[in-house]
């Protein structure tokens, strides 16, 4: 018995096409940065910070920025930042990227395998970073250095990671950049994409249990939204009202890959916040005053129990994925030059500047400065060692905490290999 | 001591340590109001408070994430995934993050964390309520993977996990939460409060990890078991009149080698028994070991009992499950080489 087969009827029966997002250049093209949905400064409204999440509905599609085009503070987001708070800034902005510089050098002279830059990026986690206490954890991605940068970690001990050599605090065991540093509360860097994020979301759950006062910040980009982590970060922070930021850094790319194939184009990160019920902010990541502002207003949003924040940072990769990455393969060569949100350092240079607290000569020697104080830190960190000239860790160092203590078997391979 | 199954032990053991520690929390799906699917968090939430014990979002990675985060910050998080079959979503925040912490941070975080989860096939559960996936932990450096297969060590054993500073996955055989099973399934079960092992002290007691027990002492062959297949190789020995020595390891991973090593160095035959499939299971690390370490001493090849390299089914159920006629007919073949 066979069943015949019916003709199948109706509208739409046409051959199905799949849609694969494209940027709107390649190399050798230019950018239509239309997609970006921008506002103009001082536009968008700053509701209060014990708001529900339907106050933040409609600022999804909205960008919240301060400083204008003419390089002046507007509106209601605009921090009202003292001249030396937003200087300090500026500082530690242009000392990570000095030190990125550096850094891509040295691995360029095999001093290290790898190096990650944060080229263009330098204002968020710095401005995040300052609008919190010292003892608030920070979840970050491998492109946060400048968290530990803005909390005074030594740039001679980020070296010795970067070196893998016998200062190293991680002994060895991690990639270049990969950094932790408890005390400085920089959690763990892991080479697994959004894991942090939920994780983040447990450690500030755990400071609401222990009613401690500390509050989480998580840090994910564009691309590793896509990780079901991200899905589910959101969901235990909302439901638990966890006191976390929940930072997406969306700078266009991950790697070789539009934000549209994360599915950002379509709908901003911001959106996704809002549609699990978190309030939910989009911000002009290369306006330092803004990253300062929506920053304590997160902050103070999660110390005082109103739950947790998503902020999306619109900014741009300006410089190589990582040392491994050639992206004029991929994306146009002027890319950031058309970008339109700019660099964040000249934005904030020329703020100050109009401000009369700040001056080209100051710059100048600011920028010798710190290229001085790097200078100074390399050649302390490499007395111990770089990956080309060695000493390194030692494999006695390989077996050490993988557990508490060490279990026979790890013993038995030690001795096996005679360290 | 008091008479408890395997599902009053380990809520005793939760309810000593939530009562000793005020860093211990316990969530996962259903656990908090409800008490559990199996009732092992029963009364807890209302005893302890909801910031202790909760109900979570159905997201195993998000449990055993946030249980990684809360743990990096202090806390002692006994996280529960309702069935082992269930734990494939969380096996990134397990292996990636949880197992690593530790060694990538040079000690500076930590992950001292219990994953519960109920293992183990012999209830009808087809293919996602059966599996026994320990081999997947046993595989992965930095994680301690326990099976306790009695109330009293079931007590013991999450206690010393609890107290452990490394993560510990602890698989629990649902088959046993309500009495010892010989895989004699035609036969009526037996209540915990019938076996000696379901005689359990109310307070607070360890089993030390990484330590294995002489389930049945033997001189013909040295059996090694952990779970359900305790039972079975107990009564597999019986029913042939062979006389072996019953290791329950109890610590999969890292392990008590002394006592197998010392067990199959005196019987000269060893018999390996597991319910997970065979192939690359955790049964060839223990029989690569016996053979490394006393392959002077054995007078045979070393066999393994295991379940079959196939999904668990449902209407074979008792072809697939290693019963006793399977290990029995082992024990023959080990003393007949």
């Amino acid at each position: 018995m066979v069943t015949p087969k019916r003709p199948r009827s109706g509208p739409g029966t046409g051959k199905l096409r799949l849609h694969v997002p494209e940027p709107s250049a390649r190399p050798g093209q230019q950018t239509d940065f239309s997609y970006l949905k921008l506002s103009r400064a001082g536009e968008i409204p700053r509701p209060p910070v014990d708001c529900v999440y339907e106050d933040t509905i409609a600022l999804k599609n909205g960008l919240i920025r301060v400083l204008d085009d003419a390089h002046q503070a507007q509106g209601p987001w605009d921090p009202k930042a003292g001249d030396e708070a937003l200087r300090n800034g500026l500082r530690l902005m242009m000392l990570t990227r000095a030190f990125d510089a550096r850094m891509v050098i040295a691995q360029r002279q095999k001093k290290t395998s790898f190096y990650m830059q944060s080229l263009g990026e330098e204002a968020i986690g710095v401005g995040q970073a300052l609008s919190l206490e010292h003892d608030d954890m920070c979840f970050p991605s491998y492109r946060q250095q400048n968290i530990l940068l803005a909390r005074g970690y030594s740039l001679a001990q980020m070296m010795n990671q970067i070196y893998s050599n016998t200062a190293d605090p991680l002994k060895g065991r991690q990639l270049p950049v990969l950094y932790s540093s408890k005390e400085y509360g920089f959690f763990t860097i892991s080479g697994n994409l959004g894991t942090q994020y939920v994780q983040a979301v447990g450690w500030a759950m755990a400071s609401a249990i222990k009613q401690d006062s500390r509050i989480a910040s998580a840090w994910i980009g564009d691309g590793a939204t896509a990780e079901a982590d991200f899905y589910t970060a959101l969901v235990f922070a909302q439901v638990y009202r966890a006191p976390v930021i929940l930072n997406v850094i969306n700078n266009q790319w991950a790697i070789s890959t539009f934000q549209a194939i994360a599915g950002g184009t379509t709908a901003t990160f911001a959106a996704r916040g809002v549609g699990m019920g978190i309030a939910s902010l989009r911000v002009d990541g290369n306006d330092y005053l803004a990253v300062l502002a929506a920053s304590r207003w997160a902050a103070e949003r999660a110390r005082n129990n109103h739950g947790p924040t998503l902020i999306e940072w619109v900014s741009y990769r300006a410089g190589p994925h990582s040392t491994s990455d050639d992206p004029s393969k991929y994306r146009p060569a002027d890319d950031w030059q058309r970008f339109p949100l700019g660099d964040p350092i000249e934005r904030l240079r020329r703020h100050l500047t109009l401000r009369g607290a700040w001056s080209d000569a100051e710059h100048a020697n600011t920028q010798a400065d710190l290229e001085a104080q790097i200078i100074a830190a390399q050649k302390e960190a490499e007395k111990n060692g770089t990956l080309i000239s060695g000493p390194q860790r030692t494999a006695a160092d390989m077996f050490d905490d993988v557990f508490e203590q060490m279990p026979a078997h790890l013993v038995a391979q030690r001795q096996q290999l005679g360290v | 001591m008091t008479k408890m199954t395997m599902i009053q032990a380990l809520r005793s053991a939760m309810d000593v340590m939530l009562e000793r520690d005020p860093d211990v929390v316990v969530f996962g799906e259903d656990v908090g109001y409800f008490g559990g699917v199996f009732r092992c968090t029963d009364g807890l939430q209302a005893k302890y408070g909801a910031s202790r014990v909760f109900d979570a979002p159905i997201t195993e990675s998000g449990i055993v994430g946030a249980g990684v985060g809360m743990a990096a910050y202090g806390l002692r998080p006994v996280v529960e995934v309702q069935f082992a079959d269930y734990v494939y979503p969380a096996l990134d925040q397990i292996m990636s993050e949880a197992a690593r912490l530790r060694y990538r941070s040079a000690g500076d975080f930590t992950a001292p964390m219990v994953i519960r989860m109920p293992c183990g096939g012999g209830i009808y559960g087809g293919q996602t309520h059966s599996q026994s996936p320990e081999a997947l932990f046993t595989h992965t450096c930095g994680i301690r993977t326990v099976m306790p297969s009695n109330p009293y060590d079931a007590k013991g054993l999450l206690i010393a996990a609890i107290e452990n500073n490394d993560p510990v996955v602890f698989l629990e055989p649902k088959r046993l939460y309500n009495g010892p099973f010989d895989g004699h399934h035609e036969k009526p079960v037996v209540p915990w409060s019938k076996h000696a092992l379901g005689e359990v002290p109310e307070g607070h007691y360890t089993v030390p990890l990484e330590s294995a027990r002489i389930a049945r002492p033997g001189q013909d062959v040295t059996v090694i078991a952990y779970g359900t297949m305790v039972f079975v190789a107990e009564t597999a020995a019986a029913e042939t009149g062979v006389d072996a020595e019953i290791i329950d390891l109890r610590s999969l991973w890292p392990m008590d080698l002394p006592t197998v090593v010392q067990s199959v160095q005196k019987t000269r035959r060893c018999v390996i028994v597991h319910e997970a499939t065979r192939t690359s299971g955790f049964g060839a690390e223990l029989l690569a070991l016996v053979q490394e370490h006393c392959f002077y001493h054995l007078e045979a090849p070393i066999v393994r009992v295991t379940g079959w390299d196939i999904p668990y089914p449902h209407a074979q159920e008792w072809s697939y499950f290693p019963g006793p006629t399977r290990v029995g007919e082992a024990l023959r073949e080990v003393m007949e080489a």
